[in-house]
């Protein structure tokens, strides 16, 4: 007969116990679990990111309901035990159902502390310690009223973010003078305060709460001076306690938590317990690092091993905020004994210190660059001497001797004993380790595995170069590709963020989404510029440091430094005077070539920089614009001549070209767009092979696209037939406005559609009228701040300082 | 030897941009970067002539407008993998006022 194992409590910690005793024994017990939460085991640490919108709830689940199944787990949700009862050694939840146990495990976490004021139990005042508070916040956000979270601390903040994330307008109230005094010291503190205030968070520091003021609901705060502020949700993460509540009862010994050795027995011989309600040696833990190492030894006692035994090793803190950064470890008071080494960088927002007692470090605190915490951690932990490497120490593994080690070789130069995962106590050769052993191949065969990355995930990057490490080549990242070497994001995470975070310039960015360069690189910042531009129509200010040159100067630049210059010719037409113009301008500037180009329209080749602004006032004085023969934006639209002179001719091929091209000139897309019109099914435009064309025929208009003539050649899709001029400008603007928005930047419009598939391309653009009509009326609100001619621009003296030299010397000059 | 020759003022270059200087043998190019500091390099790329001025700086380094060499500013020596080095000159801002050494002049006119 199988031993009965019942379980009070189905949080983080014995969840953790359950797994490591499936692994060793898994037919030892029955296991039956009563949960007061009505769901299954979930990481209860990733409730911020759900909070914040980053994440769902399924993506948090750790065990899902078929792991209970599997493991043959009685799980009773919703079922909260009120009586142990030791004699009989049974237990009996509140809605009736006992259950007798050989060994029980007392697992019931911890209740959040709410401080004794007047008002506390008024509507809208929640704690922060569950799925279902989480979901009163994010109903009472819908509103977008003010919060006030009353705590700064982890959970508070952590709280006070999400909030904000989601658009309400947070007040944190403090009772100390600065944030997560118990993790940080106060200049990080400090700094923390400002990067809340800095996302629009408000902070009041040394504020005593009074009462909590309201009738039914909550309308606001009073405070101990006096004031008041107003409030439509009170969050209250000022600390947790242990819960002890039903051990009390059952007569366990008890003091702040339930009392536990170090084998996580409690005083009754059957009973264990483990988590956050025990307390071990006076001590209470409220991390889930420890409580991982507790539910290994509890795992190992179930299944006979008493050898196990549990001891606390310091702990170090992350916030869960996105794009704060901030480590904590170890102790960090200062004292007689003790000495700290302090590294700012005010305008980097970087603070680092270390606290050393006999020459090795004890504690640490950093804030804005916190790549060192886990080597500073691994040396406080292992009581590392440090004398030798004392005066660089504060600057990191990376200038331990020699060169700057890359970020790949830092962790690679990790002893085997590193801790990577602080969360679940993975340490490095256990992960390279089993990825060896075991053949893994991924991210998430690492997590599955080893837990490592699987709770906060702040250690991804490191799992993801221990991977690359192991693998070599063989690695290959998700299927998401980084833009560049400064991200870690791809181009379709990138415009997600810059929506759902309202990303309105490029350093704000670079910040938020934790750039690794300082501005960037050549990659990444035409790609930024791009988006923001499609995002943010009218709004967003060019950046024209971010251009290539061609789109800079608004002419292309040649292979000896000077420029050609294309003005359009719509729909490929042309007349006397432009040509005359044309002919004036290349005489006056000495142009020395003048060539048809394949897009139907002439090209002066070999324009001096400084000679453009000439060029183009003479160009524009005819009529003439940029044809944008540089531009990732509408470059030509071919014609043929059609049913104006052509015995063949069905529609005005030419006249719905000029239309086109007049209609959709100047806009800015992902790479650059060409376009031609066929009066028939002859194409003598060569519409079959452009970014977009159409074929007229008798019935009205056929519209093609995907093609491409250059590096790939490829054919046309169909898209769909329209029968007026009219529906074709519109499917043709809507087609453009969603490779707009969707195209990632350089990705050609064949590109984008193997990307996305044509089915749903159609969806938006053929099938659903209404969407359609919806990307034709994005496109045209955009163009309104697109067709400005950049020639013109510039002969008004924009960018003056791109066509004149900063100095000239020993130059010969004119005679005066 | 400590002879420096005003060539503009800071705002005049465009942040994490270029101007040229033109002297009698050849472009200098000189950059400031998005934390203003400033460098001056030989205008003329190792590859194959392209003018750095005109390329895009990002950090302390710019690359080329032509085929996408990049070169850090401060030591002029090609990043990556690409192998080659321009000329620095040196440069001195002071109150606003950017300075390039004189020599520089005379060098350039050999
Ligand atoms: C001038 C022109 C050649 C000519 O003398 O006829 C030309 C010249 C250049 N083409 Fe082109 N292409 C020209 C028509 C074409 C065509 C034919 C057409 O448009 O009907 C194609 C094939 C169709 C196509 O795009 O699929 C063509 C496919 C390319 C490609 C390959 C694109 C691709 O995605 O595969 C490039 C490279 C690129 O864009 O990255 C390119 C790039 C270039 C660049 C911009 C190279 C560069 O970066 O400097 C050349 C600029 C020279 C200059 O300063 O004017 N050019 N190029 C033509 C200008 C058309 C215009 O009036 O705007
Ligand atoms: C928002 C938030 C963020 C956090 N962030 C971090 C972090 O970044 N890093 C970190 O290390 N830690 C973090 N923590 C702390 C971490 O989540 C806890 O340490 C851990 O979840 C505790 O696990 P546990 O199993 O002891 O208890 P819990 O996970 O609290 O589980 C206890 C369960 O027992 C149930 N229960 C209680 N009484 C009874 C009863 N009588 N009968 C039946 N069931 C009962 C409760 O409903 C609860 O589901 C965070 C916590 C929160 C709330
Ligand atoms: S085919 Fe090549 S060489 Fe000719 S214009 Fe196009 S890019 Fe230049
Ligand atoms: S000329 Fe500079 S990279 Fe080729």
């Amino acid at each position: 007969m199988k031993e009965k194992l019942v379980i009070i409590g189905n949080g983080m910690a014995p969840g953790r116990a359950l797994e490591k005793l499936f692994e060793t024994d898994p037919d030892r017990y029955d296991v039956v679990i009563f949960n007061a939460e009505p769901r299954v085991n979930y990481d209860r640490i990733m409730l911020s990111p759900v909070l914040s919108g980053e994440k769902s709830f399924d993506d948090i689940v750790i065990h899902g309901d078929a792991w209970y199944i599997k493991h043959g787990i009685t799980l009773y949700k919703g079922c909260k035990v009120e009586t142990i009862d030791r004699v009989n050694k049974t237990v009996t939840s509140a809605n009736g159902i006992t259950e007798s146990y050989d060994k029980l495990v007392i697992a019931t976490g911890s209740v959040p502390f709410i401080i004794p004021v007047p008002g506390v139990n008024l509507a809208g005042v929640v704690t922060y310690r569950d799925l279902d508070d989480v979901n009163v916040m994010m109903l009472a956000a819908k509103a977008k009223g003010r919060a006030v979270v009353i705590g700064g601390g982890l959970l508070g903040l952590e709280a006070a973010a999400g909030l904000n994330e989601q658009g309400m307008d947070v007040t944190v109230v403090h009772v100390m003078p600065t944030l997560m005094e118990r993790q940080l010291d106060p200049a990080a503190g400090y700094l923390l305060g400002e990067s809340m205030k800095a996302r629009g968070i408000k902070v009041m520091t040394s504020a005593n709460t009074k009462q909590i003021l309201g009738d039914k609901r909550v309308t606001g705060v009073e405070f101990a001076d006096g004031s008041v502020i107003p409030a439509d949700l009170v969050v209250m993460a000022v600390g947790i306690r242990p819960n002890v509540a039903l051990a009390k009862t059952a007569e366990l010994a008890a003091n702040r938590g339930i009392v536990v050795d170090a084998q996580m027995r409690t005083s009754d011989p059957s009973i264990y317990a483990l988590g956050e309600c025990v307390e071990v040696n006076g001590a209470t833990f409220g991390l889930v690092a420890p409580l991982y190492d507790m539910a290994n030894v509890l795992a190992a006692q179930l299944c006979g091993d008493e050898k196990a035994t549990f001891t606390p090793v310091a702990t170090a803190t992350r916030l869960k905020v996105t794009g704060v950064n901030l480590y904590s470890a170890g102790d960090f008071a200062e004292g007689d004994d003790r000495e700290e080494i302090v590294l700012r960088d005010a305008s980097a927002g970087v603070y680092k210190r270390l606290i050393l007692k006999d020459d090795r470090i004890i504690g640490t605190v950093l804030y804005g660059d916190t790549g060192d915490g886990p080597w500073f951690y691994d040396m406080l932990k292992r009581n590392v001497d440090t004398r030798e490497m004392r005066d660089t120490l504060i600057f990191g593994q990376n200038y331990q001797g020699g060169a700057p080690l890359d970020p790949t070789a830092a962790v690679a130069a990790l002893p085997d004993e590193a801790e990577i995962c602080g969360c679940n106590g993975v340490c490095k050769s256990k992960i390279t380790g089993t990825i060896t052993a075991k053949g893994l191949t991924s991210l998430d065969d690492v997590r599955a595995h080893t837990k490592a990355s699987a709770s906060c995930g702040s250690c991804t990057g490191l799992v993801e170069k221990l991977l690359l490490l192991t693998l070599g080549d063989s690695y290959n990242p998700a299927a998401v590709q980084p833009m560049c070497k400064c991200t870690d994001l791809g181009h379709d995470d990138v415009r997600r963020l810059i929506i759902a975070k309202e990303l309105r310039s490029i350093p704000q960015l670079m910040q938020e989404l934790e750039w690794k360069t300082s501005c960037g690189c050549a990659k990444c910042r035409p790609a930024l510029n791009y988006y923001m531009i499609a995002t943010w129509p009218g709004e967003y200010e060019d950046d024209g440091q971010s251009r290539f040159i061609n789109e800079r100067v608004h002419a292309n630049i040649q292979k000896d430094g000077t420029y050609s210059v294309v003005p359009r010719m719509w729909g490929g037409m042309t007349s006397p005077n432009e040509l005359r113009a044309i002919a004036d301008v290349a005489d006056k500037f000495k142009i020395p070539a003048v060539k048809v180009t394949g897009g139907q329209r002439i090209d002066l080749l070999g324009v001096k920089k400084e000679d453009l602004p000439g060029v183009w006032a003479d160009l524009n004085a005819a009529g003439m614009v940029s044809g944008a023969a540089y531009a990732k934006g509408l470059r030509t639209v071919k014609t043929c001549v059609g049913s104006d002179w052509c015995r063949f001719g069905t529609q005005d091929s030419t006249g719905l070209g000029i239309k086109l091209e007049k209609f959709m000139w100047g806009s800015w897309t992902p790479a650059k767009v060409k376009m031609a019109v066929s009066g028939c099914p002859r194409n003598c435009a060569e519409a079959t092979c452009k970014d977009v064309g159409v074929i007229c025929v008798d019935s009205g208009y056929d519209i093609v696209f995907a093609g491409a003539a250059g590096l790939d050649i490829k054919g046309t899709e169909p898209l769909c037939h329209v029968d007026t001029e009219t529906d074709a400008i519109e499917v043709i603007a809507a087609l453009t406005q969603l490779y707009r928005e969707q195209g990632r930047y350089l990705e050609r419009m064949y590109k984008w559609l193997k990307r996305v598939g044509m089915e749903s391309i159609q969806a938006s653009i053929v099938r659903d009228l209404t969407k359609r009509r919806f990307y034709y009326d994005r496109f045209v609100f955009s163009q309104k701040f697109a067709q400005v001619d950049p020639w013109e621009e510039r002969v008004n003296g924009k960018d003056a300082h791109e066509f004149a030299a900063l100095a000239e010397f020993g130059v010969p000059q004119a005679a005066e | 030897m400590n002879d420096w020759i005003e060539i503009g003022r800071l705002e005049q270059v465009p942040l994490r941009g270029a101007r040229c200087v033109n002297t009698p043998a050849g472009k200098i190019a000189v950059f400031r970067t998005a934390e203003n500091q400033v460098y001056a390099i030989e205008n003329r790329c190792p590859h194959k002539g392209g003018p750095l001025s005109e390329g895009i700086v990002h950090g302390g380094s710019v690359t080329c407008p032509l085929h996408n060499w990049v070169f850090d500013l401060a030591t002029g020596e090609a990043q990556g993998a690409d192998e080659g080095q321009v000329r620095t000159f040196a440069v001195n801002v002071v109150d606003g006022r950017i300075f390039m050494a004189a020599e520089v002049m005379l060098m350039a006119a050999e």
